[in-house]
């Protein structure tokens, strides 16, 4: 049986300089892998070549032993292919019932029907019903997602990604800038994630990726530096060296 | 976030009903709704002396209410709108002319071309999509089509305008009058019947989806939604609104000159629907109305200078903030209603 | 043929002129003004007023006409520009649209409407033959005195102190800055320096161009496409721009008169659409 999601001799040159080197990574179903690394390491660089925001120079990306290489972003979301971002993007006017809506009946392709209005849709509003409890978005589900905290934004954006029913998704630092206050809401939330979604986190956060993955691989200057457990990793001279000691590394 | 946890573990049932209830409320008619087109009926009956007046007031309406379902709704600016318009007027008054004088079909075939003007042009926008390559890139569109009317003097009439323009009763029922009675019924109606379109259109999952693009294009396409594709749609729908409106003024004023297709068309209708607010589809209504009697009022003082007045209030517009003009416009709709 | 180009390079020349001040202030502020062409109509009606109404010589009016637009950039960017720099696109298109309508209206209701007509000194009359070729005498001292103010331009901004603040405000402004530059004070000298030239355009222009109230909207096609072809990274983009779309534009309506300013924009659409950053942006 094929990886949930698989690099292959992935490889990005902007230039001369290197961001993406020759990095083959496999992501098991049902995984929760976190893809770590410096400030710089080209961790970025690699998630927009997943999603397709980037075309790799060389290399593939199969998705369920699909290539979805050449794809178009769309395409990819379509094919089970989940993200979030970073950095908060989400749309500000539309309250969370409208979002998670909207990327259901994108899901369900019925984003082009321009006559059914979804105040008739039992089925959508169901699936909306669940993720909005699962999220603790119950309170604010009516306001316009400008007016929402920000970790209640952050767990709209994941919640968003999830209502696209990703086989794989991918989380972008999703702790980033979440106040102390609503952080263990959301560290909780992430552990309850539905376990048949194979997870890739990308984040600097140490304590969240030792509590929430149960695979590492280490991104260093663009090239895949380490890989393995927790433990092996957490045990790896080498990572200590890059997070701890700066420039040498093996 | 204290106050509202109890609430946080409501059943799920009363959730669901919840969202439900929230995704219909879009589509629920508002009281002020409901005035809003009795009002316009009944300015039929009432107002008899002033129905070339609000003719006018319907065509701007309905050609302002198409920019707003591009630029209100999926966010695309335009300095070439009136392109649309200018080419349902030519295709209308030829088509009355060299094929057929029955006012329906010069109105369906003004939309086709304009629509298909619309789809044709409407890719260009998709590349590398800012704001200013769109304004330069429709208003380039714009120009190329005054300078093919002005060159095309044997079809267009060119400066003179094109003359002969005669259309039959509609229905073979009702002639135009002079008076302007049959044409402000016709226009009204093609208003009304075209905006319970777009009212439904907007607040479908495609006209969310619209919304959700004019918010952050990059997340809507992550979320699977096709973002060409779907602001191709709109904006060839946007296309045929704007001609059917510019074959509505050529059938009621049975005349076609070069004017429909100038620059200063593009911008009228920016600015009137600015001063009715984007985003609502009764904008571009409400700043018809108001710029048209603006423009009746301020032209009795100063005929000439009509257009000083016009850049005045723009620049004020702008300067004291644009969004606030359809906040106060939505406030005083919204009051009283339900949910508020 | 020769004759078209060389008319071709002047009109060019002249069009840079024209626009490069919109080309630097997009470049710095990423603000769209539409408005632009009103500095130049304020420019070409000094010079027409002063000549046809107070008998200044043609020369003796050019001064004014950069001075007078300038000061009124400077005042205006002061006032009203400014705090539209962080606004929308679409809030900036309809601000300056709105001043385009009130200086047509305005010079229109003060002035007239006439076209406004100059007599040139009679050493910029007539034609001159130049191996055979003839040149008309008024091109050839605009091709110089754009040539001038381009390599003064150059000049400026390459070797000067203010030169190098104000491209490293263009390249980053958080940079700039950071580094201790006030970038609003490059802004406005920018902009006022900008509408001056425009001006100067203007008066330069009166006899090229003509010279009525709605300049302004007559030409704003002219300067948006200089600025989108040429890109607003460099001079030498819009340079050439405007050089490319002067020849061509004469060519055309020598050539092939039927076709109008079809090309130009036809020209200016695949361009925008094929490389928005402009024809000679650094390329991606």
């Amino acid at each position: 049986m094929s990886a949930a999601l698989q690099t292959i001799g992935l490889h990005k040159c902007f230039g001369g300089l290197v961001a993406t080197n020759d990095v083959t990574l496999t992501l098991a179903h049902g995984a929760r892998h976190a893809l770590i690394g410096p400030n710089g390491a080209g961790k970025t660089t690699f998630v927009n070549q997943l999603t397709g925001v980037l075309a790799p120079d060389a290399g593939q990306v199969l998705l369920g032993g699909i290539d979805i290489t050449r794809l178009g972003r769309t395409q990819r979301v379509r094919l089970g292919l989940g993200r979030t971002f970073q950095i908060n993007q989400l749309f500000g006017d539309l309250t969370p019932v409208e979002s998670i809506g909207l990327a259901v009946s994108e899901r369900m392709r019925g984003g082009g029907d321009f006559w059914r209005g979804l105040g008739t849709r039992r089925d959508i509003a169901r699936e909306i019903a669940e993720l909005i409890e699962r999220f603790g978005l119950g309170d604010v589900m009516a306001l316009p997602t400008r007016d929402l905290s920000y970790g209640k934004q952050r767990l709209l954006e994941i919640a968003i990604a999830l209502a696209g029913a990703p086989r794989v998704l991918l989380l972008d630092e999703p702790a980033a800038g979440v106040p102390e206050a609503e952080r263990q809401d959301l560290l909780d939330t992430l552990g309850r994630l539905p376990r048949d979604v194979s997870i890739l986190l990308i984040e600097h956060d140490m304590d969240l990726v030792f509590s929430f993955a149960d695979r590492i691989s280490v991104l260093v200057n663009g090239g895949l530096f380490a890989e393995g457990t927790v433990a092996e990793i957490m045990a790896h001279p080498g990572v200590r060296a890059v997070y701890l000691g700066g420039d040498e590394h093996g | 976030m204290t106050a509202t946890d109890d609430r946080a573990d409501a059943p799920a049932a009363s959730i669901e009903d919840r969202a439900l209830a929230l995704l219909a409320r879009t589509r629920r008619w508002h009281w002020a709704e409901a005035a809003f087109w009795l009002g316009a009926a009944a300015s039929f009956a009432l107002l008899p002396d002033s129905h070339l007046l609000l003719t006018e007031i319907a065509i701007l309406g309905l050609f302002a209410l198409s920019l707003d379902l591009i630029l209100g709704y999926a966010g695309v600016v335009s300095l070439g709108h009136g392109a649309f318009f200018g080419l349902g007027a030519y295709v209308a008054g030829l088509t009355s002319i060299h094929l057929t004088a029955e006012p329906l079909t010069g109105l369906l075939l003004a939309g086709v071309a304009a629509g298909l003007l619309g789809a044709l042009t409407a890719p260009l926008l998709l590349r590398r999509a800012t704001d200013l390559t769109r304004l330069m890139v429709t208003l380039g569109v714009a120009m190329l089509l005054y300078e093919a009317a002005n060159r095309m003097a044997w079809l267009t009439g060119g400066a003179d305008g094109l003359q002969g323009v005669m259309i039959d009763p509609i229905l073979g029922r009702f002639e135009f009058d002079l008076m302007g009675r049959t044409g402000y019924a016709y226009s009204l109606v093609v208003l009304f019947v075209l905006f319970l379109f777009a009212r439904r259109v907007v607040t479908s999952p495609f006209g969310m989806s619209l919304r959700a693009i004019r918010g952050n294009s990059l997340r809507a396409a992550t979320v699977g939604v096709p973002v060409g594709r779907r602001i191709i749609a709109i904006y060839t729908m946007a296309a045929v609104y704007a001609g059917i409106a510019g074959a509505l003024l050529t059938q009621t004023t049975m005349f076609v000159s070069l004017d429909v297709v100038a620059f200063h068309r593009s911008a009228d209708v920016l600015l009137v629907l600015v001063l009715g607010g984007i985003g609502y589809l009764y904008g571009g209504l409400v700043g018809a109305l108001v710029f048209k009697l603006l423009q009746d009022g301020l032209s009795a003082i100063t005929p000439q200078y009509w257009q000083f007045w016009i850049g005045l209030i723009l620049v004020v517009l702008v300067l004291i903030g644009r969004d606030r003009v359809p906040a106060l416009w939505r406030r005083a709709v919204r009051r009283g209603g339900a949910g508020a | 043929m020769l004759t078209i180009l060389i008319d071709g390079i002047a009109y060019g020349m002249l069009l840079f002129v024209l626009s490069v001040g919109l080309s630097v202030t997009m470049g710095l502020m990423n603000f769209v003004n539409l408005a632009h062409g009103a500095f130049a109509l304020v420019g070409g009606y000094v010079t027409a007023l002063l000549m046809n109404r107070a008998g200044v010589p043609f020369l003796a009016t050019l001064p004014f006409a950069f001075l007078i637009p300038a000061a009124l950039g400077a005042v205006l960017e002061r006032t009203i520009y400014k705090p539209l720099y962080s606004r929308s696109h679409l809030d900036q298109v309809l601000f300056s649209i709105g001043l385009v309508f009130m200086t047509v209206a305005a010079t229109d209701f003060l002035v007239g409407s006439e076209q406004q007509l100059i007599q040139l000194p009679t050493w910029l009359q007539g034609r001159f033959d130049l191996g055979g070729v003839a040149v008309g005498r008024y091109r050839l001292f605009l091709i110089v005195i754009c040539a001038l103010l381009v390599v003064g331009l150059q000049y400026v901004l390459s070797r000067t102190r203010f030169g190098s603040r104000l491209r490293a405000a263009v390249d980053d402004q958080r940079v700039a800055r950071g580094l201790g530059i006030d970038v609003g004070t490059i802004f406005a000298v920018t902009f006022a320096v900008g509408s001056g030239l425009a001006g100067l355009g203007g008066a330069l222009g009166v006899e090229l161009l003509g010279m009525e109230p709605t300049f302004p909207l007559r030409f704003m096609v002219y300067f948006l496409i200089v600025v989108t072809i040429g890109g607003t990274d460099s001079l030498t983009g819009p340079f050439l721009a405007a050089l490319i779309i002067g020849v061509a534009d004469v060519a055309g309506k020598y050539y092939v008169p039927q076709v109008g300013a079809f090309l130009i924009y036809a020209l200016m659409i695949v361009i925008l659409v094929l490389r928005p950053q402009g024809l000679l942006a650094r390329g991606r």
